[in-house]
């Protein structure tokens, strides 16, 4: 999943100061599951910003919405009845959402509720990391199903480096070391010889290097 | 003799001497004296001179630069290049720039991280990682052409060497990584500061199993402490780096003022004992911040003087 985390409080009002009508919209996939922008933290927000209004003697109108899904243009269209009606929209989507959200209703101000952080995994409640930088060419596969790119420091194809220290990275005693990782997966599967093999420079131009990414079905288009 | 590039440390390979090499850290500034006079010191007790790429990623004068000045003085520079900083496109371009000034002898490195260094909030580039950029030289050396297939116009000669550590971990692929260095085209080693000699040699052990000391020239790589201080902080706070108690124990049990002399001893030592592991083909004699002291330890190892070769 995508995983995001609640921008500051006072960074969110400061999107909102002037406004007196605005709506907060959440979204009922990845940034639900990670407890950062769906229907309760869409609830949680909204009871903050009326609060810190009230401090200051403002009063804000708020109504929470929260769709099903905000990058995919048919939810999006639930708002178009009454987003007019207000100042402004806080979206709790991640960074699609949010502009997915704002291409569809140009003429409404829409502001980003979260922080979009990774593409990642629950390791246990209330712990997520990432797993995956969509590089658009995976190498799983050669690796053992640990992904150098998004879990090494330094995206080493043929690590790990000279700091690896007790299977942790030399910038965090916490992150594990994905090529020690890796290593410890190839010998569980007998396959430490496939550690010799030289994984070959990497065509990084199906990543972020090659420009904004489309990806068109001919097959699914009508 | 049979060298592949004009480089005086393979040459001096090649005729089967014990090579030294040191290295000196470019000046945060812009003063090339720095450089000069650091040379200066060492010139004549070495065969070649490595010169950092931002080490530690403190933002320091470019190691290409610093190469120059010391080609300028009719001295042997070896390229350090670390692949945090540049793409495919810059790297290709430096190395051109490097042979363009006959700098024979590169060191592919992937580099510590940005987060060591003064701009921790950086972005890093790793377009290719250290291994690849040992096969960019020797295709750009030997195919004589750029990765993008065109050919390159008086191709660059360069001696290519890679850094190994034979004390991260995990332990057990540190050899194999270093075929992995082998089979990628790299010609010499300049190993991390070796403390831990029976590990070192049980490496060296692993290496000698293989024949891999009979394919890359390996230089060990020796750090004199300059005070116990020094000792402790690269035991605990350096990453990857293996110092035994003893060692940290043998520094400390010297009044302060005794701790250089012993550091120097101890590195002496380390010399001496090294030479006997088959494989070893030379030294890289690290003396951060300390670069006077070279000619004592290349003279009191038995290093001294440097063969002259053609």
């Amino acid at each position: 999943m995508i995983v995001a985390e609640r921008k500051p409080i006072e960074e969110i009002i400061g999107f909102v100061q002037n406004c007196k009508k605005i709506l907060i919209v959440g979204c009922n996939e990845c940034v639900t599951v990670c407890y950062a922008g769906g229907k309760k933290e869409v609830g949680i927000l909204a009871s903050a910003l009326t609060m810190a209004f009230m401090k200051e003697g403002k009063e804000l109108e708020i109504k929470e919405v929260t769709l099903e899904r905000q990058c995919d243009p048919e939810y999006l269209e639930e708002l178009r009845g009454f987003i007019d009606e207000y100042e402004a929209v806080i979206s709790l989507a991640c960074g699609a959402g949010v502009q997915f959200l704002a291409e569809k209703y140009l003429e409404t101000p829409v502001f980003p509720g979260v922080n979009t952080l990774f593409m990642g995994v629950t390791e246990e409640r209330g712990v997520w990391s990432e797993r995956c930088q969509g590089c658009g060419q995976c190498i799983l596969g050669q690796t053992a199903g640990i992904c150098p790119i998004s879990r090494c420091a330094k995206r080493l194809l043929n690590g790990p480096c000279g700091g690896s220290t007790k299977g942790k990275c030399e910038i965090n005693p916490e992150l594990d070391c994905a090529w020690q990782l890796i290593i410890e997966r190839l010998k569980k599967l007998e396959r430490l010889d496939d550690y010799e093999t030289l994984i070959p420079i990497k065509d990084w131009s199906t990543e972020r290097a090659g420009g904004p990414r489309k990806l068109v079905r001919e097959d699914l288009q009508q | 003799m049979n060298t592949k590039t004009p480089s005086r440390l393979e040459k001096i390979l090649a005729s089967g001497h014990l090579a030294v090499t040191s290295e000196c850290g470019p000046p945060r500034g812009s003063d090339g004296e720095v450089i000069t006079k650091k040379a200066e010191m060492i010139k004549d007790y070495v065969d070649a001179i490595n010169i950092t790429d931002n080490q530690t990623s403190v933002t320091r004068l470019c190691s290409l630069a610093a190469c120059i000045r010391l080609k300028l003085m009719g001295l042997e520079p070896i390229l350090q290049m670390v692949t945090r900083d540049r793409n495919r496109i810059a790297l290709q371009s430096d190395i051109l720039g490097a042979a363009s000034f006959d700098i024979f002898n590169i060191l592919c490195l992937s580099g510590d991280h940005q987060q060591f260094g003064d701009c921790p909030q950086g972005q890093n580039v790793f377009d290719i990682d250290s291994i690849q950029l040992i096969q960019t030289v020797r295709h750009m050396r030997d195919e004589g052409k750029f990765l993008g297939g065109d050919d390159i116009a008086r191709p660059p000669r360069m001696f290519v060497g890679a850094a190994a550590n034979p004390f991260a971990d995990p332990f057990e692929i540190r050899v194999r990584r270093l075929a992995k260095k082998v089979a990628a085209g790299v010609e010499f080693i300049q190993t991390q500061c070796i403390y831990n000699l029976e590990k070192f040699e049980l490496y060296m052990k692993q290496a000698q199993e293989r024949g891999l000391h009979e394919k890359v020239s390996i230089l060990a790589g020796v750090t004199p402490f300059k005070s116990a201080g020094m000792a402790k902080y690269m035991k605990n706070r350096v990453p990857g780096m293996d110092v035994p108690d003893e060692v940290v124990a043998r520094m400390s049990g010297v009044p302060k003022e005794k701790q250089p002399e012993e550091g120097i001893n101890i590195c002496v030592e380390s010399i001496q004992r090294l030479k006997e592991v088959e494989g070893v083909r030379g030294f890289h004699i690290m003396a951060i911040e300390w670069e006077e002291m070279v000619p004592e330890i290349v003279k009191r190892a038995g290093l001294y003087p440097r063969p002259k070769v053609e």
